[in-house]
């Protein structure tokens, strides 16, 4: 008997960021990567290792240390006719280039009337975990989904890792994809024939009946292992996985509070104007008589990142505090 | 480095003139004067409440816009500053739609959305009207990249202020636009004053070409308070650029007549210090010497101000008659309409 398994392929995360990258590189002359020690280095995460030697320096552009100046000229190159991947090495480096990203790429389209539209990627590592201390952990996928005129996109899986990107690059505005740091060695499976998927919906990743858990990127993988842990005492969690924070879509984790009844956040940002903030309120404000108990979230301390592996894992959401934290939901309530 | 250049100032004695010089001549006066006549409706427009946000007149930098768009070809892509009405113009956008932006009315270049400081135009690649200091240059950047990436023999024309060259992203730009060899026309525009506050104040080394060309880019600056002066050194540098020879940077040492904007009382400077500059108004001397050489008269004076108030009047009439884009649209440019599914 068939598993289905022969025509999927095992592969890591970081290697469906690259096979993307790749791929449209193939296929798109007007596609290129430029970034700080993408091409020479190969990334300082490994992402786009390879690459230079396939596609040479003019496609595989090393910048010098000025993320405000490389994403500035993607947005020029893709005015131009071009398709740029801007890579930038940590969300907490895209600060430096937020004036960019904030006043230009978000605003062109708008500020010009419709003449204007920008086809710019910035890819960018995101996350905590890796004892990187206060500059290089932080969670801004939130932050930055209170930006009209952009889309946030946070690939938690490697099918969306690699499909994602395919479909970002069609899009005739800009995308920003959030890849959180610590899923670049996560392994997956991927069909043979896996192709582009959509960047505009949620998933239900797991299905179930006694509560809701919503999650994204790193996270998503906290709230599925503690629903397994959930379902051997008999509490059935259905997992949300948002992919995309702008446009949020509100419709799946709506109907599914409709469907279980109550809600718990896991997200990695900090508590405070989050976008568990966000999606906590649009249920409140749609969803309202649907809950039998009032939503709640589990995010990041509110502290810069510290170095101490313990103070650190203690600052991120964690799947003890999820189980702990649904049990209660569970059982206090009807 | 090049030294500063200026064109002669008139000879006592008459000479022929070529129907082409004499042309082109009344051209440029035409030019410089509609630019002054539309930012002076504008000031009375402001006003009136016609126009509201911000307002900042090009009055006395008039060559710079003037000059260097001669050198300039319809292919070539303009990304200018908040400061921009002459650029606009220059560039072939309408007085009529420039105006109708800054009365907020959708038949406006950027359909009300963008105002005074955000004025845009596809058919002439004017890619605005940038209102974030220095924020524009790394666009230009971009623009040049992607013409050299596709071969393309076009020039990327970006004017900034001496404002600017304090910020980090220019220096940034001039190390990056040299280190790639991009295709870009830098136009430092020095009045002098970043906002209120002189160069004197700001930069380290005030002479911003020097400083441009330790970044290893050919550079020169050039007397932008004349006309002819400005359109060589731009003639010489578009050639240079579209060679393909790297970028260049042409320091226009000019100065702004009015205030920075509409809001501001001018405390920074003297009234003595203005009034010396008006001496050396681009169009003043420009038409003084052209009369002087006999290229053009007093009647053809009298014509080009006859015709620039037509234009701006009807610019007003067009403006006003325009309408205003219905509050359902608001949301609407915010994403690409008619995504490919």
């Amino acid at each position: 008997m068939s598993n289905g398994m022969e025509h999927m392929r095992k592969l890591t995360y970081r290697e469906a960021v690259r096979e993307a990258m790749r791929d449209a590189l193939r296929k798109d002359e007007r596609v290129f990567l430029m970034g700080e020690d993408v091409g020479r280095y190969g990334g300082c995460f490994a992402v786009s290792k390879g690459l230079i030697e396939e596609f040479g320096p003019e496609r595989i552009r090393d910048t010098p240390l000025c993320e405000s100046t490389f994403v500035g000229a993607g947005i020029g190159a893709a005015l131009g006719g071009m398709r740029p991947i801007v890579e930038i090495m940590t969300v907490n480096f895209s600060l430096l280039a937020a004036d960019q990203i904030l006043n230009n790429t978000a605003t062109y389209l708008h500020m010009s009337g419709g003449l204007f539209n920008v086809p710019l990627i910035i890819r960018m590592a995101t996350g905590g975990g890796r004892q990187l201390a206060a500059q290089h952990s932080h969670c801004l996928s939130g932050w930055y989904a209170h930006i009209p005129g952009i889309k946030v996109l946070t690939p938690a899986t490697v099918e969306d890792a690699r499909g994602m990107l395919w479909t970002a690059l069609d899009d005739p505005d800009p995308v920003l994809i959030f890849e959180n740091s610590g899923l670049y060695n996560m392994e997956g499976f991927l069909p043979i024939d896996a192709g582009p998927v959509d960047i505009d919906s949620a998933r239900v990743r797991r299905a179930g009946k006694d509560l809701t858990i919503i999650s994204y990127s790193a996270s998503l993988f906290k709230a599925l292992d503690a629903a397994e842990t959930l379902s051997k005492e008999g509490i059935e969690a259905e997992v949300i996985d948002l992919r995309t924070l702008r446009p949020l879509d509100e419709r799946t984790f709506l109907d599914s509070a409709a469907r279980t009844h109550r809600v718990l956040i896991v997200d990695e940002g900090w508590r405070s104007g989050s976008i568990s903030a966000e999606v906590s309120a649009r249920i409140m404000e749609k969803a309202f008589f649907e809950l039998d108990a009032a939503v709640e979230r589990i995010c990041s301390a509110e502290v810069p990142m510290p170095y101490a592996k313990h103070l650190e894992e203690a600052a991120l959401p964690r799947m003890e505090k999820i189980i702990e934290v649904v049990r209660k939901m569970v059982r206090s309530h009807g | 480095m090049k030294t500063e250049r200026t064109t002669k100032l008139a000879s006592a004695e008459k000479r022929s003139v070529s129907p082409m010089e004499r042309e082109h001549a009344l051209h440029l006066l035409r030019s410089m004067i509609r630019i002054r006549r539309f930012e002076a409706k504008c000031a009375e427009l402001y006003s009136a409440m016609k126009i509201r946000g911000f307002l900042h007149l090009y009055d006395g930098e008039e060559a710079v816009a003037v000059g260097v768009m001669e050198a300039l070809t319809p292919e070539d892509a303009v990304v200018a500053t908040y400061r921009e009405h002459g650029h606009a113009l220059m560039r072939g956008i309408s007085a009529g739609a420039i105006l109708a932006e800054m009365y907020g009315k959708q038949e406006g270049c950027s359909r009300g959305r963008g105002g005074s400081m955000h004025l845009f135009d596809d058919k002439t690649r004017f890619y605005g009207g940038n209102a974030i200091v220095g924020g524009g240059i790394p666009i230009a950047l971009g623009l040049a990249l992607a013409d050299k990436m596709q071969n393309k023999p076009r020039v990327t024309c970006c004017f900034f202020g001496d404002g600017a060259a304090a910020e980090g992203e220019f220096h940034e730009c001039l190390n990056l636009a040299v280190l790639w060899q991009l295709p870009v026309f830098f136009v430092c525009e020095n009045n002098l004053y970043a906002m209120g506050t002189a160069i004197r104040y700001s930069h380290s080394v005030t002479d911003l070409a020097r400083r441009a060309a330790s970044y290893g880019l050919t550079t020169a600056a050039v007397d932008a308070m004349d006309v002819q002066a400005v359109e060589a050194a731009a003639e010489e540098a578009a050639v240079f650029v579209r060679s393909g020879k790297g970028p260049y940077f042409l320091e226009c040492r000019t100065y702004r007549f009015r205030a920075h904007s509409m809001f501001d009382p001018e405390l920074y400077r003297t009234k003595a210090e203005v009034e010396e500059w008006k001496k050396r108004c681009p169009i003043l001397t420009f038409s003084r010497k052209c009369l002087s050489d006999g290229i053009m008269s007093d009647a053809d004076i009298g014509e080009i101000e006859r015709e620039a108030a037509l234009e701006i009047n009807e610019a007003v009439a067009y403006a006003e008659a325009c309408t205003l884009e219905p509050v359902e649209d608001l949301t609407r440019f915010v994403y690409s309409e008619g995504r490919p599914a």
